[in-house]
């Protein structure tokens, strides 16, 4: 069994994780002359704004119309520049999907696909600019990598690392502050998930911000004498499938937990994944099948079913269940 | 003709016309072959592309990737076999390869994917999506201080999707005088609107011209068949410096076979043998 992370931050504090991803984003340009940011009419709601400020010659503004913006990327892309994308995870994943299917993905152009406001926290604006599908649409979708961030600092490890890497990505960016769980020294590595916290009951698999909230879980459970691991996977394609056999090895149970629907993102991937080489019980703690609605964060957590004691109460279920079917077979 | 690296052919006017025979009669005999593809837009843009490749992109087939060579995406990518038999001829592949047209492995795949064939500057074959990457090529140009010119070739029932507005309005915007569109008007789409008699076919988008101009575009129309008309026509879209220049090309779907003409039913109908016969007898004789 792999060890846990040494990069895991010590003292607790957020970080904003849009400020994060513009401030980057100027770092980069400044080594990378290729790097140019192309913009659907968000910069100050993504905080490319940042990065218009830096370097307004190599900000380019799309308007609305995401359909043309990517199709721009793409054109760009063989002229050996790398855009950048600075709109909303809802549109980028679906207004220009044909677009990025025929002229990103299936000829494999170097487009930095950035989705903001993903998942379900985003400012009260509602189910039209909630993204819970959008790593269901990116997984689905040959040579697209697909990162899903659990903090900032993750979040500018993944960008340096990208801008070293020539395939498209979709990188998945909240919009409010997070918890910091890594430290400054982690470096990202595609395709690699980071076991956070080891424990022996159950194995949490966590992906995105909600990270945050499996290691709550994590410490939740420990209250009440359940020890789980929490394995962390911020690339949903490529994903670790054997970090996750190895955690479903150890522990025979899996939970997993994600601020995206159920259906094809994370526990869809690690069902796949189980069923075909380890067949594991596990529950699946994220978006249930349906629209959303505006509120503030707390609430569409807590109405969703995506807080810290959603996790600990499947967690404990799935223990139930499986203690049972282990009664029934004796 | 002369070639040298990254330069243009200059071809004379019978020598277009006769590549432009070649061209129709090797597109209808590798759809015959292949018992698939399209002809009617093929056969309606064979001009505009002999014009292009023998007459005015700065290009090399030996150096397909060169970073400075003018650019062109065939946006009503299904017309791939036009480009194919084209580029073909302009030494790109063999003129044989051309018999493995939507075969399994083939790198000519039944609309143009630039990862199988070098010489294909973008893949296309979802409509509309063609005149956004150009506009990326244009500003890409711009941004690295390139003087390559990108050319786009548009159908006129493709215009219909709101992409190319989108991508109309942006290019106007940063009056990308680098990037010339081409629509193919040919005034045929697949099936088409039915018009008030309900047995013809009215045009997809009235007036073109007036709705690129409104968004600061330079009209230039041409006869799309008239390899003089054409050649000047696209001299006048480098010489405007303003912006964003589209030809208007009138063309006729399934030009050169008057059977196929205008009739939509040969949108993508392969000839049978006879058919053949008879179309290429016809395009032979339209050469003495
Ligand atoms: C997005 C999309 N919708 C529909 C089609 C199917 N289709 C292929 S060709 C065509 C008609 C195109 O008409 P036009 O652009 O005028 O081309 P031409 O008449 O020159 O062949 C259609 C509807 C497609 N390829 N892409």
């Amino acid at each position: 069994m792999r060890g846990v992370s040494p990069h895991l931050a010590t003292d607790a504090r957020s970080f904003g994780v849009r400020e994060a991803w513009g401030e980057h984003l100027v770092a980069l340009a400044n080594k990378y002359p290729e790097l140019v940011v192309l913009d659907g009419d968000l910069a100050n709601s993504t905080k490319a704004d940042i990065f218009a400020a830096a370097h307004p010659g190599r900000f380019l503004e799309m308007g609305i119309a995401e359909q043309n913006m990517l199709g721009v990327a793409a054109g760009l892309a063989t002229t050996g520049y790398v855009p950048w994308i600075s709109t909303f995870a809802a549109f980028v994943a679906k207004r220009a999907l044909d677009q990025i299917r025929v002229v990103i993905a299936q000829p494999s152009l170097n487009v930095k696909m950035c989705g903001a406001y993903s998942g379900i926290l985003t400012s009260k604006t509602g189910k039209t600019h909630q993204s819970v599908q959008d790593i269901a649409i990116f997984r689905a979708m040959p040579h697209v990598v697909t990162i899903v961030p659990a903090d900032a600092i993750e979040l500018q490890a993944a960008m340096t690392a990208m801008m070293e890497d020539d395939r498209p990505t979709y990188l998945r960016v909240t919009r409010d502050a997070s918890p910091v769980i890594f430290d400054s020294g982690y470096t990202f590595e595609f395709g690699k998930a980071l076991l956070l916290r080891q424990g022996s009951d159950v194995g949490i698999v966590s992906t995105g911000v909600q990270t945050t909230r499996a290691l709550d879980a994590a410490a939740l459970l420990e209250e009440q004498g359940v020890s789980a691991s929490v394995l962390h996977a911020p690339t949903l394609k490529p994903l670790d499938t054997e970090a996750i056999c190895e955690l479903a090895a150890a522990t025979g149970a899996i939970v997993t937990a994600e601020d995206h629907s159920i259906i094809g993102g994370l526990g869809s991937a690690v069902a796949e994944t189980l069923s075909e080489r380890i067949p594991t019980r596990m529950k699946r703690v994220g978006w249930q099948d349906t629209y959303g609605e505006s509120g503030p964060n707390d609430s569409l957590l807590e109405k969703y079913g995506l807080t810290a004691r959603h996790v600990s109460e499947a967690v404990l279920d799935l223990l139930a269940e499986t203690t049972g079917a282990r009664g029934n077979r004796r | 003709m002369t070639a040298a690296a990254l330069s243009h052919l200059t071809s004379s006017v019978s020598e277009l016309r006769e590549l432009s025979v070649r061209t129709r009669r090797l597109i209808l005999e590798t759809v015959h072959t292949a018992g698939a593809g399209h002809i009617g837009g093929p056969l309606s843009v064979t001009d505009i592309l002999v014009n292009l490749y023998f007459n005015r992109l700065h290009i090399d087939p030996d150096a397909p990737h060169a970073a400075d060579r003018d650019r062109c995406i065939l946006s009503k990518g299904h017309s791939s076999i036009a480009l194919y038999t084209v580029l073909a001829l302009r030494g790109y592949l063999r003129v044989e390869e051309l018999a493995t047209f939507d075969a399994i492995d083939s790198r000519l795949q039944g609309h143009p994917d630039m990862t199988a064939l070098p010489g294909l500057d973008m893949s296309t074959g979802s409509l509309g999506q063609g005149l956004s990457p150009g506009l990326g090529m244009a500003l890409g140009a711009r941004l690295g201080d390139r003087d390559f010119r990108t050319w786009v070739i548009l159908g006129d029932g493709e215009i219909q999707e709101g992409q190319i507005w989108e991508a109309a309005f942006v290019a106007g915007r940063y009056r990308l005088n680098n990037l010339t569109a081409i629509l193919d008007y040919n005034r045929l789409p697949q099936f088409g609107w039915p018009d008030s008699s309900g047995f013809t076919r009215d045009i997809p988008i009235g007036d073109p011209g007036a709705k690129f101009a409104a968004f600061g575009w330079n009209i230039v129309e041409t006869d799309g068949h008239d390899h003089e008309a054409l050649t000047n026509a696209f001299d006048r879209a480098e010489q405007h410096t303003q912006g964003p220049t589209i030809v208007i090309a009138h063309t006729i779907k399934g030009k050169g076979v008057s059977f196929m003409e205008n009739d939509f039913n040969w949108h993508a109908t392969p000839p049978n043998s006879d058919q053949l016969a008879m179309a290429v007898a016809e395009l032979q004789g339209s050469l003495t």
